[in-house]
């Protein structure tokens, strides 16, 4: 395996700090990694703008590709192309549904879709909004009109 | 040219940041819990834009200064940031028109502002956009509780967007800076931005029953450096810390 491949694979398993049942690989917060020499350049991008876990996740790559035997190392943040939940893996997306969150809507368009969201834990479609702004950036709250348990959705972006 | 792009990362950083530090004020005092948490996050929204906004100010300036000395070492003369976001949070109707009226233009502007030449704006609007729909969907729902609400949630949010009006246009003054901006594809001339932001703000506006006062005042001057009496008390709050022990940490 070239050097680039298994830093990709040791960064790429890293869980994503506030949803750790996900990894920043299969949520697409990973861009690149890349060798250039004896150096690595990983490539993150944040979910939202002021999200706090990128500078966590940062360090953790950090630590990881030092603990590895990588020594020299440069973790780069990219805002463009901008990220967007259609990244996430559809291994992430399983994750994600396991975690009790609903994982996000396909974008259709410039209009946000307002296809229903099905509840994680019983699968009802029936399920309400109660805030666009959930415990998180990324995820809205929800509740399910048949189980009556909250949930975080991811929501589309 | 150096000059004007420095000019202008400041005023977009300054925009988010002080916007954001109003918001944060919420936290733990809106009427739902769910709204602080919204709140919270309009806030850290705006506070990550500011922050790339304001590193990047301070790159181009070249004078050493990073974000967080931009942010806490700034005297009030020296933020750049519209009237509009320093108004203080009054009622909560005050808060969500402010929201609305603000998340809007930038709901204009950041969408334009992805095109631009330079590649770093480019990159922070990117961002941005996507994350300031949200911001505006969020501050129309809002409005129509409150303007088709009941008689006192109207009364309020008519209130509201009577005092906050007057400061919407300064969002809209071109000037020599925006102007050479534009022209030479980095930044935008925020006059453009004027006819798609009343027809988005006129029809939230119109379906909560609520209505723009008719002329009345412009107060203007932010971009200059010339704020209200509220912001001072808002940078010594934002600032003190960082002032009273230079270099602290969590």
């Amino acid at each position: 395996m070239s050097a680039a491949a298994a830093a990709r694979e040791l960064v790429a398993a890293i869980p994503d700090p506030e949803l750790p049942a996900v990894t920043i690989g299969d949520l697409g917060v990973l861009r690149s990694v890349e060798a250039r020499g004896d150096e690595v350049v990983v490539t993150v991008t944040p979910t939202y703008s002021g999200c706090p876990a990128l500078e966590a996740i940062r360090r953790e790559i950090s630590a990881r590709l030092a603990a590895a035997g990588f020594e020299r190392v440069e973790v780069r943040t990219a805002l463009r192309p901008a990220w967007t939940t259609d990244w996430i893996s559809e291994r992430g997306r399983e994750r994600l549904r396991e975690l009790g969150v609903a994982p996000p809507r396909p974008r259709r368009g410039p209009e946000l879709v307002r296809l229903s969201v099905p509840c994680p834990r019983c699968g009802s479609a029936s399920t309400r909004l109660v805030s666009r702004f959930g415990s998180t950036p990324c995820t809205a709250h929800r509740v399910c009109n048949a189980c009556g348990e909250p949930f975080d959705e991811l929501k589309e972006l | 040219m150096n000059g004007d792009l420095f000019e202008y990362a400041l005023r977009l950083g300054d925009d988010a940041l002080v916007l954001a530090q109003r918001l944060a004020a919420w936290c733990a005092h809106a009427p739902e819990i769910e709204e602080d948490v919204a709140l919270a996050n309009v806030a850290l929204d705006l506070l990550g834009q500011a922050r790339e906004l304001l590193a990047y100010a301070g790159e181009v300036e070249g004078a050493g200064r990073d974000e967080d000395d931009l942010a806490y070492l700034r005297d009030e003369h020296e933020f750049r940031n519209a009237l509009i976001v320093e108004h203080e949070n009054g009622d909560f109707a005050v808060t969500i028109v402010r929201q609305l009226l603000f998340s809007a233009y930038q709901l204009e502007l950041y969408p334009r502002l992805e095109r631009s030449r330079d590649e770093r704006l480019a990159g922070v609007a990117a961002k941005a956009a996507k994350e300031v729909a949200y911001h505006v969907d969020h501050a129309g729902v809002w409005t129509l509780r409150l303007g088709d609400g009941t008689e006192e949630s109207r009364a309020r949010a008519q209130a509201a967007l009577e005092r906050l009006w007057p400061y919407a246009h300064e969002l809209f003054e071109p000037d020599a800076v925006t102007g050479r901006l534009a022209a030479a594809g980095v930044g935008v001339d925020p006059a453009e931005l004027r006819p798609g932001w009343e027809r988005r703000v006129g029809a939230v506006l119109a379906e909560a029953t609520l209505e723009p006062p008719p002329g009345g005042p412009r107060p203007s001057g932010g971009r200059a450096g010339r704020h209200t009496e509220a912001m001072g008390y808002l940078l010594a709050e934002l600032q003190h810390l960082h002032r009273s022990h230079p270099g602290v940490a969590w």
